[in-house]
């Protein structure tokens, strides 16, 4: 399989990643190439294998359902470009 | 001062426990080191002076009070993609500028609790994804070792370049680093040192920036066998915030050490003796075979039948995986922001501008992997065959087969801005072709160094333990380390 510009582009939006027309016609290139290298995976025979889940046999641990953390809005917003009353502010998404 | 950062751990653990010196002139030692040869080796991108400095009097006035632990008063570089709390953590990406974590990971965690003192965060490629430390936001790190007669800037190999530089340059008495295909083992191997890769689930997940998260471990890079045994016990533990760390009792990897290997059946996989490999790591092959069989090993030539798979399936988990992983860097709770005309235009500029080239290339091939249509192809397909190559380590194993024994690099260091490899992202990608079997399978993994080149470059022997056996790894290398020697660069810069 390989990929065509407009899969690339779209994939690129899938990704929100903005790609330019010239970066898309670049990336096509290398998609393919490793697409390309990824292929010898159909030689495999795979039939009644069980994809890998985990590579340590193990129950996951599991915790009491309770609250141990909290209480720290202000360290949480700490990072943020943009912040204001502990809230992280984004451009408007509604009318 | 400047022959301290000469010491191993050991060395300097035994100096300051009979007070030789103190934390602080050990810590000021390696400041200096780094201040003198950081602008042209690269390895930190960040010094934390001050702070190591804060540590070292803390470390000094624990031992004067009689409390002192395994790794009091030793300085070590991070790999910028542990959390460190209030301390430069960007997994060497522009897209993280300016974070400054209010939480310290786990591993890091377990290293102050220890004693040990942070000198800063070490270089690496960005978000892990590159095996020369080319993708840094940073710029490249140079590989303190040069080819004989030769000036030419060769990669520390990656993606933990900085990790492997900054201890092979005595810039840190050890580092942390992580591995997700081979990124301890192969700089490791390119700088002359000794990486680990513990096995999955060994030392926690948690604080430390996710690349593939059922492939990434951390582990150390240190000068000798018994300094990464050393860390590693410090560094491994079980942990309640990352559910896939196992609740195993931590052994005392060092005690491991100058245990005989008599009777020991070493594998030696025919899958790993490629076409076209260098004549020097054939080479080194058999002198390692040959260390171990004098030492009283059995060698057992063995089979594992998709090590061919391995990597073109890694080119699909691991993508896959960190295109999921990276979602989370939209420019709103941290690092860069590129302002947009919407909301959405402001997620595609922002990770348009803070991503590098390798990075979007990753979250493109996962993203497409995973959408609709293609998920059964290539990713479903991909993990089954995951499931074989394990079963592969499993069936030898199964057969009394202890360790396998490999080379860890197919090559010695390359040049920086390599043509080739610049020109054909899968080039770069067969690197990792001894190593990411081994996260394939979750197994432990160490890199070695058994010999140089003709070139005068380190290489490295790798051997691949069963799950939760890094003691046998230990062993195992101690005696390869023994019989091959130390190897340190020639100071250049």
């Amino acid at each position: 399989m390989s990929v065509d510009l407009e899969t690339v582009k779209r994939v690129a939006r899938l990704a929100r990643i903005a790609v330019t027309t010239e970066d898309a016609e670049r990336m096509t290139g290398e998609l393919n190439a490793i697409l390309g290298f990824v292929e010898q995976l159909d030689e495999v025979d795979v039939s009644g294998v069980d994809p890998m889940t985990s590579v340590i046999p193990m129950v996951m641990r599991k915790r009491q359902d309770a609250v141990t953390d909290g209480n720290k809005a202000a360290d949480i917003v700490a990072n943020a470009p943009a912040a204001e009353e502990n809230f992280f502010l984004v451009p408007k998404v509604i009318e | 001062m400047s022959d301290l950062t000469h010491l191993t751990i050991a060395e300097a653990r035994a100096k300051l426990a009979t007070k030789d010196f103190t934390a602080l002139e050990l810590t000021d030692a390696y400041l200096g080191a780094i201040d003198a040869a950081n602008d042209t080796l690269n390895a930190y991108v960040a010094v934390t002076h001050e702070q190591a400095r804060d540590m070292a009097k803390a470390s000094d006035a624990r031992r004067s009070a009689g409390e002192t632990s395994a790794l009091e008063g030793i300085p070590l570089g991070i790999k910028d993609l542990f959390a460190t709390e209030g301390v430069h953590t960007q997994a060497a990406s522009h897209i993280l500028d300016g974070f400054k974590p209010r939480y310290e990971s786990t591993v890091t965690a377990n290293l102050w609790a220890d004693g040990a003192v942070m000198l800063g965060k070490l270089n690496m490629d960005e978000f892990a994804m590159g095996s020369s430390n080319e993708t840094s936001y940073y710029g490249p790190v140079k590989n303190p070792w040069r080819g004989q007669g030769s000036n030419t800037d060769l990669v520390p190999g990656g993606s933990s370049g900085g990790s492997a530089a900054a201890v092979a340059a005595w810039l840190c008495a050890g580092a942390t680093a992580t591995d997700t295909g081979g990124s301890i083992r192969q700089p490791a191997a390119f700088t002359g040192t000794v990486g680990i890769k513990p096995t999955y689930g060994r030392c926690s997940r948690w604080g430390t920036v996710a690349f593939a998260s059922s492939l990434d471990q951390a582990g150390p890079i240190a000068r000798d066998v018994r300094d990464a045994a050393i860390l590693l016990k410090s560094m491994a533990s079980v942990d309640p915030k990352d559910t896939t760390s196992v609740d195993l009792p931590v052994p005392d990897y060092e005690a491991a050490l100058g245990q005989s290997v008599k009777g020991m059946k070493i594998g030696i996989p025919r899958e790993y003796r490629l076409d076209g490999m260098p004549e020097d790591v054939e080479k080194l092959w058999s002198q390692g075979i040959a260390y171990l069989r004098d030492a009283g090993a059995e060698i057992v030539d063995i089979s594992l039948p998709h090590t061919k798979y391995a990597l073109p399936a890694y080119y699909i988990v691991a993508p896959a995986e960190a295109s999921s992983n990276l979602a989370r860097y939209d420019g709103v709770r941290y690092g860069l922001r590129v302002p947009g005309k919407d909301i959405t235009d402001m997620y595609e500029q922002t990770r348009a501008a803070g991503f590098g080239r390798e990075v979007k290339r990753r979250i493109m091939i996962g993203t497409y992997v995973l959408s609709a249509g293609y998920y059964d192809a290539y990713y479903v397909r991909a993990q089954k065959v995951r499931t074989l190559i394990k079963r592969d380590f499993e069936t030898v194993f199964a057969d009394g087969i202890d360790a396998i024994l490999t080379p860890a690099t197919p090559s010695s260091a390359f040049g920086i801005a390599d043509q080739d490899m610049a020109a054909d992202p899968v080039k770069m990608y067969l690197n990792d072709i001894f190593t990411v079997t081994v996260n394939m399978a979750g197994l432990p993994g160490i890199a070695v160094p058994a010999g140089l080149d003709a070139k005068g470059l380190p290489l490295g022997l790798q051997l691949i333990g069963k799950p939760f056996e890094e003691e046998t790894l230990f062993r195992t290398a101690h005696v390869i380390e023994q019989a091959a020697g130390r190897f340190q660069p020639t100071k250049w810069w």
